[in-house]
């Protein structure tokens, strides 16, 4: 299925949670979604006859700058071979959506990423810790503003 | 280094939950640390084993001993070509394969086609490097068994490619070869001859290594029937490359998400049978890698008599690397797996973000699904058998 009619397929469904679609005018469409519907969008999507996208292949966090982010969700069905990209959109105030954790199992460690580098809270992560940088680590590294420490726990950091 | 439960009773004493286990230990539960310096770990990894007796009963992996900022320094480059040296040593024994990935990604959000001598030299390339580092994966893994020979024979296999990247770009190990739109060098002449005559000399050395380690009962006994991982289960934590060929699926992106040259190119896709255990266990990832380097081999025979002679690897090239706003995705068949590179542009000289989708990262991630119920000495077996690459886990 291409973007558009698995577009179609998620409007109807879930109606309002289905924010946009671009496929005109980009290099790669996607599917816009609602942050609180993100489970059940998933779970359609990967239990739906017609899509059967059985494999996350990349969960990335996103600042947009601004007061901006984002999740983006890139899914691939082995048997149907078509491909899907799935954004939410969230701001500052509120950087909480839902976790895909129970829905794709390497969610989980793209998800503790995503909060270790953008701060993105997944609810309903069973185990949302940092991954990468060290467990007292001050901010998120990967935002755009994020300004590197003149120092780590009382060490000077020599660049 | 070793933290025991009070043992006086069946019921649980230790009240705090531990971080990862997200439960407290019972009573006949202990914490042994395996790593960060630990010969088995293959760098810097902290497994933390939840046990019981000499059973497993978790696996908790610490990453990020290695972390260098990877995509915070492509955001920080001033163009996009000066990220290939940074993608070289992400998994660095096969960092063409890693460059490769980024370049048909910047390629394609540029919009760029490349000739056919330089898409023809790039899968020799990508070739070479996964035998090489499949070499390394079957040559650590017999060592992390027990049996240090085959080991050295890998090895000096391993010499002969890197003599042939020698040849063509200078470096042994980290080569910043393939640029976008190009490559950095004109393959020599004797660049053919060089490829056709490691295809003869390695064809009989793959026998060698089977006779030596694959077919060795010793070896088959710490292998056959460990670590199954069943092909549903693989497939939910989107594991890739060998590890999920092993648990018999048949699915590789150069035959099913084609990309460069290789739809022109016939190749076999080994995948686990459970000839010696269970479909999905170590020998099987084990045997797909033995298996895979075979199928390189065809390749190669094919691709050095497709490849042009004549043409300029640069024509391609761009004057200067300024995609419009966009974004894509493009994965690659690395040896370790699935390599994706998520590129979003704004319109400048620089990525507004690169997110790297490791296949390290991910197969790590299904290490504990793989170890639980299993001894401590078969978490060694198993972590040999996923072949990780601590540079490509924590970027």
């Amino acid at each position: 299925m291409t973007t558009v009619e698995i577009f179609g397929l998620l409007k109807e469904k879930f109606g309002d949670a289905i924010l946009e679609s671009k496929t005109e005018g980009v290099p790669s469409p996607y599917v816009a979604v609602a942050p609180h519907s993100v489970l059940n969008v998933a779970l359609f999507l990967r239990d739906n006859e017609q899509t059967r996208f059985d494999v996350l292949m990349c969960l990335s966090g996103m600042d947009y700058m601004a007061g901006k982010f984002g999740v983006v969700y890139h899914l691939d069905s082995m048997p149907l071979r078509h491909k899907l990209t799935l954004k939410v959109h969230l701001t500052a105030e509120n950087l909480h959506v839902q976790s895909v954790e129970s829905v794709w199992k390497t969610a989980d460690w793209h998800e503790r990423e995503a909060f270790d580098m953008y701060g993105i809270v997944f609810d309903g992560h069973p185990d949302l810790r940092r991954i990468l940088m060290p467990d007292d680590w001050e901010g998120y590294p990967l935002r755009k503003d994020f300004k590197v420490p003149q120092y780590y726990n009382g060490m000077k950091v020599p660049y | 280094m070793i933290t025991t439960a009070t043992t006086d009773g069946p019921t649980i004493r230790r009240t705090e939950t531990i971080p990862g286990l997200r439960r407290s230990l019972r009573a006949h539960e202990m914490i042994v640390n395996m790593g960060p310096q630990h010969p088995s770990t293959h760098g810097v990894l902290r497994l933390e084993l939840i046990v019981d007796g000499e059973i497993v009963v978790d696996v908790i992996p610490h990453i990020g001993y290695l972390h260098r900022c990877f995509e915070k320094h492509c955001e920080h480059m001033t163009n996009y070509q000066q990220v290939v040296p940074y993608a070289d040593r992400m998994d660095y024994v096969a960092a063409m394969s890693n460059e490769f990935g980024y370049v048909v990604a910047a390629e394609r959000l540029l919009g760029i086609k490349v000739s056919d001598k330089v898409e023809f030299t790039r899968v020799i390339m990508a070739e070479l490097s996964r035998i090489a580092s499949h070499l390394i994966a079957l040559g650590t893994y017999g060592m992390d068994i027990g049996a240090f020979t085959p080991f050295l024979f890998c090895m000096r296999d391993r010499e002969h490619i890197l003599d042939i990247f020698e040849t063509t770009c200078g470096a042994r190990l980290l080569y910043n070869y393939m640029w976008i739109g190009g490559l950095s060098h004109d393959p020599p002449a004797s660049f053919k001859d060089k490829v056709r005559d490691f295809c003869r000399y390695f064809k009989p050395k793959i026998n060698e290594l089977n006779e030596l380690l694959s077919y060795n009962k010793i070896f088959i006994e710490r292998t056959a029937g460990v670590g199954v991982l069943p092909p549903e289960v693989a497939v939910n934590y989107a594991v890739s490359g060998p590890t999920l060929r092993g648990s018999g699926v048949q699915w590789d992106l150069r035959r099913n998400d084609p990309y460069s040259v290789y739809d022109r190119l016939q190749f076999d896709i080994p995948v686990g049978k459970g000839i010696k255990g269970r479909v999905g266990d170590c020998w099987d990832r084990y045997m797909v890698r033995v298996e895979e380097m075979a199928q390189s081999v065809r390749i190669m025979e094919q691709a050095v008599e497709m490849m042009p002679s004549e043409g300029d690897v640069q024509s391609a090239i761009p004057k200067r690397i300024r995609p419009a706003a966009g974004e894509v995705y493009a994965r690659t068949e690395t040896p370790k797996g699935e390599l994706g590179y998520y590129i979003v542009s704004d319109g400048t000289a620089s990525p507004f973000r690169v997110k790297v989708k490791a296949p390290s990262f991910v197969n790590l991630s299904a290490l504990p699904a793989m170890s639980r119920g299993a001894m401590i000495s078969d978490v060694v077996a198993i972590l040999g058998s996923i072949d990780i690459v601590l540079g490509e886990v924590d970027r």
